[in-house]
């Protein structure tokens, strides 16, 4: 990515990008452990999407689809806190890729 | 309608802001600039103002409040001195890195310990590198002047960095004086409609204003700071030009009395600049070649501009009203003499320190003064760099 | 009733890619906080984990306008920017119509310790502005030093369990109780484990007129050192042992807004975090039984306060 130069930049140390933070993959901060979303088992409660610190909820036409590994860190809190009969949500051993970086 | 007011230093600066009538006021009483609080709050309780005034719990809370204010969109003055403007340090560095053009009337004040109530530069002086234009004002009239032309030079899109307009505190402060004050209308217009740049309140932009920084930004966003002053020059003069033509009081970067075919000057701010100008026009009786040279602007320092006033003289003194442990020299005579340093043949320069904690400087100390620099003008030889004035040794 | 279901499809004002640590509740706590207004809404952030994880530049997690000055002034801060609307309402320059809300925000660094005098400043000027705290108990930003929201007890980096400590000496400040005390039309105590009682009072605090203040705990794996897929149960477990009862305080009428069915022993609490660890050791117990003392103490407090 290219840095401003000091005239490039916008006066009063100022950022215009709201939201732009989503560049930032911190799935690249996983290290051992993913989360991994059964479908069936869902009930749809929606505590997995308010108890994820890092946004990682796939919710699509006002359903829980599963878990955005771009972001997903590998907290747990997901899957602890999934109250379905039978979990929804089960942590998974994951192969451990070298981090390319925080960022894309 | 311009009319004569008796007024004093801080009632000049009350009233310039009831004329400006900012979209926000906030300020902390001290001694001894309390009375322009004072003031606003009783225009506001009385419907004379327009905007908000907000009385915070602290001056830190002050200037926070000014900068939430300023960052919001709109404009914004507030009025302190010495342990007050102290308490703002921090924020003042925040203010100006931020890029708010926020004006803050400063009755200057010595600085604690031991605690002293009177004027002198201790308190802006210690601020000169926060980043914000240092403007001082001789009298009420030109405290009045002033402020006024703060809010244009402040807010001026080249520049949009905050403005203080020293007055010497009980000096200026708590002086009366004849003030031409300006027509209501005038003024409003001279400042003109306030244009805010990225504004929290146009929330449709979502802006993240005083994000952090780490090694790879945080240089570029302080030297992008920095332009806002380094335009400022040009704004100043053009403002200080513009005023005159509407008021005929014209204003630069400084102000030289009797300097014409001066050979020796002494170079001092704000109110003993009055006083000064006595002692010249004795000197000048007696058939001394001696001038003033009172700068106006501290902040951004018109470095070109007082050599080449300067150059041509054999000895300076500068007078400082603050000092500067440690270091070699006081503020206002390590930039002179630094400043002179290009151009050859230039003066000998020496420094006096006068006035800490509001210790009068009279005339009589001028012409000491204006003595040891005919000998170091006769001679070529500076005996003594650094000294003091009106201490007991 | 607001279903999360509902909530999930609004859009988010803080979003991915922010910085902060695995199993944090800061994030939590905003979810939800952020969407008990529809209004436009400027933020004012103390310095401190929040501000900045969410704002390293170029990058930003904030989709909402937001305000970064120090760490001490939030409160000040967010005061200045609803100076200024009230001001350009009035002068005509933002339209009668249009609302904003206005939120400052900072832990309990920013906001028991050193924001404390400029919150008190705000909140007794009457600002219609809410201030919300995440307590999460310590110096988290930097690296887990007390603050007078530290529990008893707790070994932090300035008040370390050692051969010659139990950790903090003191008992921790009332902060709730202290805004109270400014007599402002709504104070309230929440958790992120119980999102329901905090969205209400933080849809009640933004609908208030005048100043509004939350305190909210906040769990933080980091400092806390406990397993951080547990948090949510944690903060569950504050409540029941009445560590960290839910209240709120309208208008100077308390209620209780959470009673567990059995109150639970503080050492359920306690037991799972690392920072209390050295309290086991035999010359500590008497650590263990002044907490149950003092959170019986007011617990019993707050339950007379609600029962006027
Ligand atoms: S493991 Fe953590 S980060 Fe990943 S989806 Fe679950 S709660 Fe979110
Ligand atoms: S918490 Fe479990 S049951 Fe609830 S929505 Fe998420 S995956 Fe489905």
């Amino acid at each position: 990515m290219k840095k401003e130069t000091w005239k490039e930049l916008t006066i009063g140390t100022i950022n215009l990008e709201a939201g732009n933070s989503v560049k930032n993959l911190t799935g690249t901060w996983r290290s051992g452990h993913k989360p991994e979303f059964i479908e069936e088992h869902c009930i749809q409660c929606f505590f997995c999407w308010l108890y994820c610190p890092h946004f990682a909820i796939l919710v699509e036409d006002g359903e829980v689809k599963g878990i955005n590994y771009d972001y997903c860190t590998g907290c747990g809190m997901c899957a602890e806190e999934c109250p379905s009969k039978e979990k929804s949500i089960v942590m998974v051993k994951e192969e451990v890729k070298l981090a390319e970086g925080g960022t894309e | 309608m311009s009319t004569l007011k008796t007024l004093n230093g801080n009632q000049t600066i009350a009233e310039a802001v009831r004329q400006v009538d900012p979209d926000v006021m906030a300020a902390y009483p001290i001694t001894p600039s309390t009375a322009i609080v004072e003031t606003i709050a009783k225009f506001k309780a009385d419907g004379l103002i327009s905007g908000e005034f907000v009385c915070p719990e602290s001056e830190h809370s002050a200037m926070s409040v000014c900068i939430g204010a300023a960052s919001a969109g709109g404009r914004v003055m507030t009025a302190t001195a010495s342990q007050g403007l102290a308490l703002m340090w921090e924020m003042l560095y925040i203010a100006a890195g931020l890029r708010l053009p926020i004006v803050a009337g400063i009755a200057n004040r010595a600085l604690s310990a031991p605690i002293n109530i009177h004027g002198d530069h201790s308190d802006t002086m210690g601020a000169r590198d926060a980043g914000w234009i240092q403007i001082y004002s001789e009298n009420c009239q030109e405290a009045y002047d002033n402020f006024i032309q703060a809010f244009r030079i402040a807010e001026h899109l080249d520049v949009r960095t905050p403005v203080l307009v020293g007055l010497d505190g009980f000096i200026i402060s708590h002086s009366m004086e004849v003030v031409q004050v300006e027509g209501d209308e005038k003024i409003k217009d001279f400042v003109g409609e306030y244009q805010s740049v990225y504004p929290l309140l146009d929330t449709s932009r979502k802006i993240t204003v005083g994000p952090l920084d780490f090694t790879d930004y945080y240089f570029e966003h302080k030297r992008n700071q920095m332009a806002g002053i380094e335009n400022a020059p040009g704004v100043i003069q053009q403002v200080g030009k513009e005023y005159g033509e509407k008021f005929g009081r014209y204003y630069g970067f400084f102000e030289e009395y009797r300097m014409e075919d001066a050979e020796t000057c002494i170079v001092v701010m704000s109110s003993a600049a009055g006083t000064c100008k006595d002692a010249i026009d004795e000197l000048r009786n007696e058939g001394k070649k001696i001038g003033l040279l009172k700068p106006r602007i501290f902040r951004p320092f018109p470095a070109k501009e007082i050599a080449l006033a300067l150059k041509g003289t054999r000895a300076v003194a500068v007078l400082d009203r603050s000092a500067c442990p440690g270091a070699f020299g006081a503020p206002l005579f390590t930039e002179i003499r630094n400043a002179l340093y290009d151009y050859d043949p230039r003066p000998k320069v020496v420094n006096y320190v006068y006035g800490l904690g509001g210790r009068d400087i009279k005339v009589e100390h001028f012409k000491d003064v204006a003595e040891k620099l005919d000998k170091i003008a006769e001679t070529g030889k500076v005996e003594e760099i650094y000294g003091y004035l009106n201490l007991r040794e | 009733m607001v279903k999360l279901k509902d909530l999930a499809q609004m859009e988010d004002r803080l979003v991915a890619g922010h910085g902060m640590c695995l199993g944090c509740g800061i994030p939590l706590i905003f979810k939800v906080v952020l969407r008990a207004t529809e209004d436009p809404l400027v933020i004012a952030n103390a310095t401190g984990c929040l501000e900045v994880c969410t704002t390293i530049f170029p990058r930003t997690a904030w989709n909402v306008t937001w305000i970064h000055s120090a760490f001490e002034n939030a409160a000040s801060t967010i005061a200045g920017v609803e100076a200024m609307y009230n001001a350009l309402k009035r002068k005509g320059k933002i339209p009668k119509d249009k609302t904003i809300k206005f939120l400052g925000t900072g832990g309990d660094g920013g906001t028991y310790d050193i924001g404390l005098q400029a919150l008190s400043g705000t909140m007794e000027r009457g600002h219609d502005v809410v201030y919300l705290c995440y307590d999460n108990n310590a110096y988290a930003n930097t690296g887990g030093q007390r603050s007078s929201a530290t529990p008893l007890g707790a070994s932090a980096t300035t008040s370390p369990a050692g051969t010659h400590s139990p950790g903090k000496l003191q008992w921790r400040k009332d902060l709730t109780k202290i805004l109270t005390a400014h007599n402002i039309p709504y104070v309230a105590q929440a958790s992120p484990s119980r999102w329901q009682d905090l969205y209400n009072k933080a849809k009640k605090a933004f609908e208030v007129e005048g100043p509004a203040f939350l305190n909210v705990l906040c769990m933080c794996p980091t400092e806390w050192k406990y397993d951080e897929s547990k948090g949510v149960e944690l903060a569950k477990i504050a409540t029941d042992t009445c560590v960290w009862p839910l209240y709120e305080v309208e208008n100077g009428k308390y209620k209780l807004n959470y009673k567990p069915k059995e109150k639970k022993p503080i050492l359920e609490w306690i037991k799972p975090q690392g920072r209390f660890r050295h309290l086991f050791k035999e010359e500590n117990a008497w650590v263990l039984e002044e907490f149950q003392k003092k959170v019986d103490e007011e617990w019993e407090e707050l339950n007379r306060l609600a029962s006027i």
